[in-house]
């Protein structure tokens, strides 16, 4: 296993694209913190940009790869190898350049800037979203057998889960504005690993004061040890479900 | 040693493969040949696990393949199509492939000299010709002096001094007692190599028998008239 993931990040650190993110990452984590004299300021500036740019590049460059190293997988296939540790490797290749590459352009400077509880909390929840969507993506290409079908759904995916998903809420939020839905609030959040991420960090800021009820409520959830356990439960159900599904979508595959 | 039983495969309406049953035995040098789409490929990806048929199973030295995968280090397979990482050059690749197999000793690289490949060791694979890249294809297969040998059109692409290169090399692994699945169409080549025939036909194994029955039932001596006259019959 270590062998093909050694194979997997030697391909993916010669294709470039993952160290231009990482470029691209730095430059803007430092180019906020520059901006800012207050480095709360700048976190949450980054926290935007960090919640949308992650998913999104996590999500396609993973899928493309995917397609991409079809010819390698076909080749590992007829060589004595599990179909699964061919499947996971490939995961754990991916997840590994993508988190490393998140640790390097932004968690550097986080941790140089503002090596907070916030910042701290921003870092691990990044990682966890290059990771998450990493999964999501392996699944949407082992489900997909066209190329561009699955790049699609994978944008289609990421629209979903950081636009469409908000705008849902809000929706139901406005209609049912004259019930208690405060807890109803905090069950759906975690249906979008995104919207825990956002929680979790804002909870840090003290902007929750912000929030009104809602807030306080979430507070209430997040802000104990069970509630800490549980979110990070559900990450963890975020990454290990889409890997499970898809490495089990590939055992079966026809290559 | 390879024994397949009623395995049945279906791509959406298509039946690639319909209850096919064969038997492989060691030194056998088995020609796998039939019409374009008559399942020829797919029983071979059947057999390396590469395609997962519906129902039906196939075992290899008694052990059902399904949930063994130790067996295919026991196998060199060059495929119809080679298909290689684009940006991996050809010795990385050669070497990729001992290094995954777990394999230094007892290694045969014969081939890789009398094709001549050292010199474009460098090389990307993007770069390569289909013929090159069959070469590469048949270095990898030859290299893990496997038992068995499965050759998915070994010789399409290939130039004339490379077909006999290649040709004695598959002479010379049948002296040593291995099992060699060929399908090919040029039936020509395969005269002077196969012992056994498997005709497929719309996914079904027609006939699988010794070449001399063959040679005798139609009284022909060249293989390519010999099915000539069955695939004849047939239609009439």
């Amino acid at each position: 296993m270590k062998k093909i993931i050694k194979y997997v990040i030697i391909d993916i650190l010669r294709n470039r694209i993952v160290l231009a993110y990482t470029l691209f990452l730095l430059l803007i984590s430092m180019s906020v913190f520059n901006l800012e004299d207050n480095s709360a300021k700048g976190l949450l500036s980054l926290l935007n940009i960090i919640l949308i740019i992650v998913p999104l590049v996590s999500l396609l460059f993973s899928a493309i790869y995917v397609y991409n190293s079809a010819e390698f997988m076909e080749l590992l296939v007829s060589q004595p190898l599990k179909r699964k540790t061919i499947w996971l490797s490939l995961y754990t290749g991916l997840a590994i350049s993508m988190g490393i590459a998140f640790f390097v352009g932004a968690g550097l400077p986080i941790l140089l800037y503002a090596a907070t509880a916030t910042g701290l909390t921003m870092l691990l929840m990044g990682i966890l979203l290059s990771v998450i969507f990493v999964a999501i993506a392996m699944l949407a290409a082992v489900m997909t057998r066209d190329k561009a079908k699955g790049i699609g759904v994978s944008i289609l995916l990421w629209l979903y889960f950081s636009l469409l998903f908000d705008g849902i809420i809000l929706f139901i939020l406005f209609q049912f504005a004259d019930y208690p839905l405060e807890n109803f609030m905090v069950g759906v959040s975690a249906f979008n690993p995104i919207d825990i991420s956002r929680i979790m960090i804002l909870l840090q800021l003290d902007e929750s004061a912000l929030m009104g009820y809602t807030g306080a409520v979430f507070k209430q959830v997040f802000g104990t040890t069970p509630g800490l356990m549980a979110t990070f439960l559900v990450l963890f159900i975020w990454v290990s479900m889409p890997v499970w599904i898809s490495a089990r979508k590939f055992n079966r595959k026809d290559l | 040693m390879i024994i397949a039983t009623n395995v049945n495969k279906q791509f959406g309406k298509l039946k690639a493969l319909d209850n096919v049953s064969a038997r492989c035995n060691k030194g056998e040098c088995i020609a796998l040949i039939g019409p374009n789409g008559s399942g020829k490929t797919t029983l071979i990806k059947c057999i390396l696990g590469m395609v997962v048929c519906d129902s039906g199973f196939i075992t290899f030295n008694d052990k059902n393949i399904l949930h063994d995968w130790t067996y295919r280090s026991q196998i060199g397979y060059m495929p119809q199509i080679g298909r290689y990482p684009d940006n991996m050059t050809i010795g990385q690749v050669l070497s990729m492939m001992k290094d995954i197999r777990k394999q230094n000793k007892g290694l045969d690289e014969e081939l890789i000299e009398s094709f001549g490949l050292q010199q474009m060791f460098d090389k990307r694979m993007r770069t390569l010709s289909g013929g090159t890249r069959q070469k590469v294809s048949a270095c990898l297969a030859f290299m893990f002096n496997p038992d068995v040998l499965i050759l998915d059109e070994p010789t399409a692409g290939l130039d004339p001094v490379s077909t006999e290169t290649l040709k004695e090399k598959i002479n010379s692994e049948k002296q040593k007692g291995k099992l060699i699945m060929i399908t090919s169409h040029i039936l020509s080549e395969l005269d002077e190599l196969v012992t056994q025939v498997i005709f497929m036909q719309d996914g079904k194994i027609c006939f699988h028998q010794p070449i001399e029955t063959l040679k005798e039932q139609t009284g022909e001596q060249k293989l390519s008239k010999a099915i000539a006259r069955v695939m004849g019959k047939q239609q009439l």
